[in-house]
This record gives structure tokens, sequence and C-alpha cells, in this order.
């Protein structure tokens, strides 16, 4: 089956800052997939080769089989969705929802009904006469997104799409594009700094940094089993164990990844590796209590359920957790 | 806001503000009045007596008519060079960045700031020099060097708050760039263009010391009103054409102002 985005050893050079740095990366057609990454990770620049504003310095890009370098944006069968939304201010919605449309050169009653259907897709019916002045910031999301899917692209591409918006409109909005993207098949490509935009919404992704991917799976994979330092850094908060810390859990390994969720205070049953610590400081989180151990020196934060008795600041406790959960890495 | 902004001004703030705005307005109100005068051969105060003939004797004198459509013509193509080279320009200075942007951008602005005689000096002798004669033509190029200015300012100054997605949304939409350019870049900076050739059409048509450099037989308006003035006969017809002069460039400048004070909203800030 023909990949619907391929990137072959591609790089995008600005000068001597390597955005991209060789860079392989095959997303299948019908996939929902994120690249994550922290801001100047490459993530964006990536995206932007996929749409066709940005050419690759070196290597090769597919779309759906046809090669994409030297092809201008107006000739790719992909869209948009952009970070600033991007809405034409001077047209209305429905004429900007029809722009792609109009620009092809299909009939007005036609791009009209078409732009209308759209609108009712992001749940917008009747918003046509508006200016894009007039609408709140989730509702010229919605509009940004009818604007891109009424050309039904092969590929939607979306940039930080949700960064604008507030957390409670942000979580609906996840939800919505994840059924939207279910109900019409299309591959979603999205760029997101926010690593649990990421873990929900994705089938695959693909962590960035430095121009690099550090590590491509599925959000379980690249949550419990990170591969690199970084990775186990930016996807949530890992405690990462020095090769000390393991030697002493008889564990030989150059560093290792535990996920402060995983992790027990006081409560341990025999086939799981225990640590003893003191103490260092505690908050409380809503659904966790954040519990810091030093144990020996190394630090090591236990997210503790609510409903689980806090030790005070200066107790000396015991941490356990599973063999299973302590992921090593090759790499310090 | 200020607390005290409905207090009123010290009375003699008053009258020094009543009596600057007099120094700048009642000479044009004297020239008005002497376009009624019934004498014709000095500027006596008051006037003996109103008329309303010499606006017929204007009329039917051909020579202002010839002066009046030159103005207009200059003006006019003047004006339309302006407007397609200023766009450009600000299109490229402000979409683009390139070596010797910044002073490309200060080497546009400069025949404005420059005084209007260097510039005269300075086309006439290029002018010589290649041959050129001097014509209709040599007009228009002299005062499209300054119309581009403003046009150029204008557009510049919308062209930044014309956020550059907006190009590359209208571009991942399927429009290239002359669809681009006419659906999206053209209906927001319209207003400015508007604006800006209005400016430089006001400009150019009350030009006097690039015209004088660059103008061959031919005298546009103005030129012909600084002649007429040595003349002592019939001069209430300069006064004449002085208020049609005043209510051409005047429209438009006030036109312009109202077209770019409504177009304060900011294009693209979609957030």
């Amino acid at each position: 089956m023909t990949a619907a985005v391929l990137f072959e050893n591609v790089s995008r050079h600005f000068g001597t800052v390597k955005a991209v740095d060789a860079v392989d990366l095959e997303i299948a057609a019908g996939e929902f997939f994120a690249m994550l990454g922290p801001s100047g990770s490459g993530k964006t620049t990536c995206l932007r080769l996929m749409a066709g504003f940005e050419q690759p310095t070196d290597g090769h890009i597919e779309i759906f089989g046809e090669t994409a370098e030297g092809v201008p944006p107006y000739r790719r069968s992909v869209n948009t969705v952009f970070q600033d939304y991007a809405l034409f201010p001077h047209l209305s919605i429905l004429d900007n929802v029809a722009y792609g449309l109009m620009v092809k050169g299909i009939g007005r009653q036609e791009r009209r009904k078409a732009a209308e259907d759209a609108l009712a897709m992001v749940k917008l019916p009747g918003y046509g006469q508006r200016k894009p002045g007039q609408l709140s910031g989730g509702q010229r999301q919605r509009v940004a997104l009818a604007r891109a899917l009424v050309n039904k692209p092969k590929v939607l591409l979306l940039d930080e799409p949700l960064g604008a918006l507030d957390l409670k409109l942000r979580e609906q909005m996840q939800e919505e594009l994840k059924s939207l993207q279910k109900s019409l098949g299309i591959t979603f490509v999205f760029v997101t700094h926010d690593q649990g935009e990421a873990l929900s919404m994705a089938d695959r992704i693909a962590v960035f940094n430095d121009g690099k991917i550090q590590q491509l799976g599925t959000p379980e994979d690249i949550y419990q089993r990170p591969q690199t330092r970084f990775v186990a850094d930016f996807v949530g908060s890992s405690n990462i164990l020095s090769s000390a810390t393991c030697a002493r859990l008889g564990v030989p390994a150059a560093a290792a990844s535990l996920r402060p969720e995983a992790i027990a205070i006081g409560t341990s049953w025999a086939e799981q590796l225990t640590l003893p610590g003191i103490v260092t400081a505690r908050s409380f989180l809503g659904a966790v209590n954040r519990v810091s151990v030093d144990c020996d020196g190394e630090k090591i934060i236990v997210a503790s359920p609510a409903a689980m008795p806090v030790p005070d600041i200066g107790a000396q406790v015991q941490l356990a957790f599973s063999r299973n959960d302590l992921h090593l890495m090759e790499v310090a | 806001m200020r607390s005290d902004r409905s207090s009123s001004a010290p009375l003699g703030l008053k009258i020094a503000a009543i009596g600057g705005l007099a120094f700048l307005h009642i000479p044009i109100l004297l020239i008005f009045l002497y376009a009624f005068t019934t004498e014709e051969k000095s500027y006596q105060f008051p006037p003996p007596g109103l008329t309303l003939q010499w606006f017929a004797v204007t009329w039917n004198r051909p020579d202002v008519w010839a002066a009046l459509a030159l103005s207009v013509k200059v003006a006019t193509i003047a004006t339309a060079i302006a407007l397609v080279l200023g766009t450009l320009c600000a299109a490229a200075v402000s979409q683009t960045r390139f070596f010797g942007r910044e002073t490309i951008s200060l080497l546009v602005i400069l025949p404005i700031a420059l005084p209007g005689i260097i510039t005269g000096i300075a086309l006439r002798s290029a002018f010589s020099m290649a041959d050129i004669p001097f014509s209709f033509w040599t007009i228009v190029l002299g005062h499209a060097t300054f119309c581009i200015v403003v046009v150029y300012n204008n557009a510049v100054a919308r062209f930044r708050r014309v956020s550059g997605s907006l190009i590359e949304a209208s571009m991942d939409l399927g429009a290239d760039g002359f669809q681009t350019f006419r659906h999206v870049i053209l209906p927001n900076i319209g207003t400015a263009l508007l604006a800006g050739g209005m400016l430089a059409f006001a400009l150019s048509f009350d030009e006097v010391i690039v015209t004088t450099f660059t103008g061959g037989q031919q005298s546009t308006l103005p030129i012909w009103m600084l002649e007429e003035l040595i003349r002592p006969r019939q001069r209430p017809v300069t006064n004449v054409v002085a208020m049609v002069v005043m209510l051409v460039t005047f429209l438009p400048i006030l036109a312009a102002y109202y077209l770019t004070r409504d177009g304060d909203q900011i294009a693209g800030a979609g957030k």
C-alpha cells in the first residue's frame, strides 16, 4: 500500500541551521499522525515541507506516490489548518470556506452548497454570513477546519491546531478531531508541543528534537518505552535512574526510565524492586499527590494516588515498583 | 484615561490656538475673497466691489483649460506609474527578506526627503546627458519619483498588517500567485492603495519645482498660475483657478484620510 507521506533522507537547512536533518518517515494512509517536539525541533518545518511552503535541501518526498519536491502548494492535494487559522478577514465565513472551490472554478451554487455542508460538519451551520472577526477562537478554529476539509484533501495538515484554545475547549476539540478523522478516513498529520494532545489523539507519534526523529511509535510505546533520555524527559516527566542506582537494583544498565505513577510508596510485593529514601517535598495536584523522594542522592518523583496516605517530609519510605516498569536505555 | 479631560484650557492657550489657526487659514480665505473682486490690477483691501464675472472669464480662457488638462494628465499617469511600482516595491520589502532590503527601503523614500530643487536639478542634468528632450513625459517621470514614495509608504504599512499566513493559506487552498493577489492581497491593501493614489495625485497636481526643471514649453496649472501673477491683467482669474485647485486637491486628501482611518482593523489577526 502506498504511503500517504513518505520522507526519504529529507533535510532542510537554513544557512548553517539544520532545521530538518536527514529524516526518514512513512505515514500510512488513513493514519492520525502526530509530530511532537519542543519549538525549534523541526516538526513545523516537516509540516511545511509536506504543504509545499518549504522545499527540501536534500532528500525525496512523496505524497501518495507522487514526487512532491518542486511542486508548489497550490498543486498539492494537501490542505493545512494554520496555527493562527489565517481566515481571510475581508470575506464572510461562507466565502472563506468556499475559497478553495472558488479558485478551482467551481460554480457558485455548487460551492455554496459544499461550504454549507462543511460548516454543518464542524457544527457551525448558519454562521456563513458572519465575518471572521465576529467569531470566537474556537469557532474560527472550526471554520479553518471546514475551509481545509471542503477541498477533500488526501492529507490534512494541522499546525498546533489547538494551541490558542483554552483547556476545556481543547479537550472537546481533541475528541471532535479524532472522531472527524475516523469518519472521514483522511490522513491527518498534526504538529504539537503538547504531549498530552499527541498521546490522546494520535495513532502514531514521531518525537522530534534538533531536526531529527528521536523515536517513532504508538502512544503506548512512546510513553512506556522511551528509547532516549530526551523522549523520556519530554513525554511525561519520567524519572531517569543513573547506572549506579540501576546497579543497586541488580539491573545493570547505563540508565533506565521509570514513570512516577508506576511507583508505590510503602507497600511492596515479593517480586517488586525496592529503593529506600527520604521524602523531601510533596504537593497536592488534584487526582494525585506529587512526592519527591531522595534515594541516596538520586531524586525520584512519585505520583501517588490522592486516596493513598502521604508521608510527611523527612519520613523514611520504601519505594516499590515492578521490574517491567523499569525501561532500560542504552545512552544516558 | 485622563480624569481632567473635560476641564477647559487656560484662556491664554485658547487665544494662542485661535490666533495660530487664524494665521494659517485667513490667507486662504483672502484668496477666495479676491476671486470675487471687481478690481483686476491689484489686491486692495477691502475689495471695491464683488462680482461673479471672473468665473465666466476663466471658463472662456483657453490657456487655463490647456494648463488644467496637462496637470490632470500628468497627475493621472504619474499616479498610475506610482501605484504599480510602489505596490511592487512594498510587496518585495514587506513580504520577503533579501540582502540590502533596508537600503532599498531608504532609497525609495529618499526622493520625498530630498528638497525638490535637488530632485529637479538631478533629473534635468540626467535628461540632458541622456539626450532626452524635455516633454510631457519628462514631467511625468519627475512627478513619479515622489508619487512612488507616497504609494509605497501607504502600501508598506498595510502589507505589514496582512499576515504572511493569509498568503500561504490562499496558496494552500489552490490559488496561484495571480489569484492570491486578486482575491486576498488586493482586497486587503485596496483602501491603502486608493489613499496613496489620491495623495500622489494631489502632490503631483500642485507640484512646481520639479516641474520647472523637467518641463519643456508646457506649463502645468501651478506654473501657469505663477506666470499669471506677474501679469497685472485679469488677476482674479488666478484666484478662481486657485479655488478650483484647492477643491481638486483637498477632496482626495480628505477622502484618503477617511479611507485609511476606517481601515484600522488588522488584517489576519485571527487569534
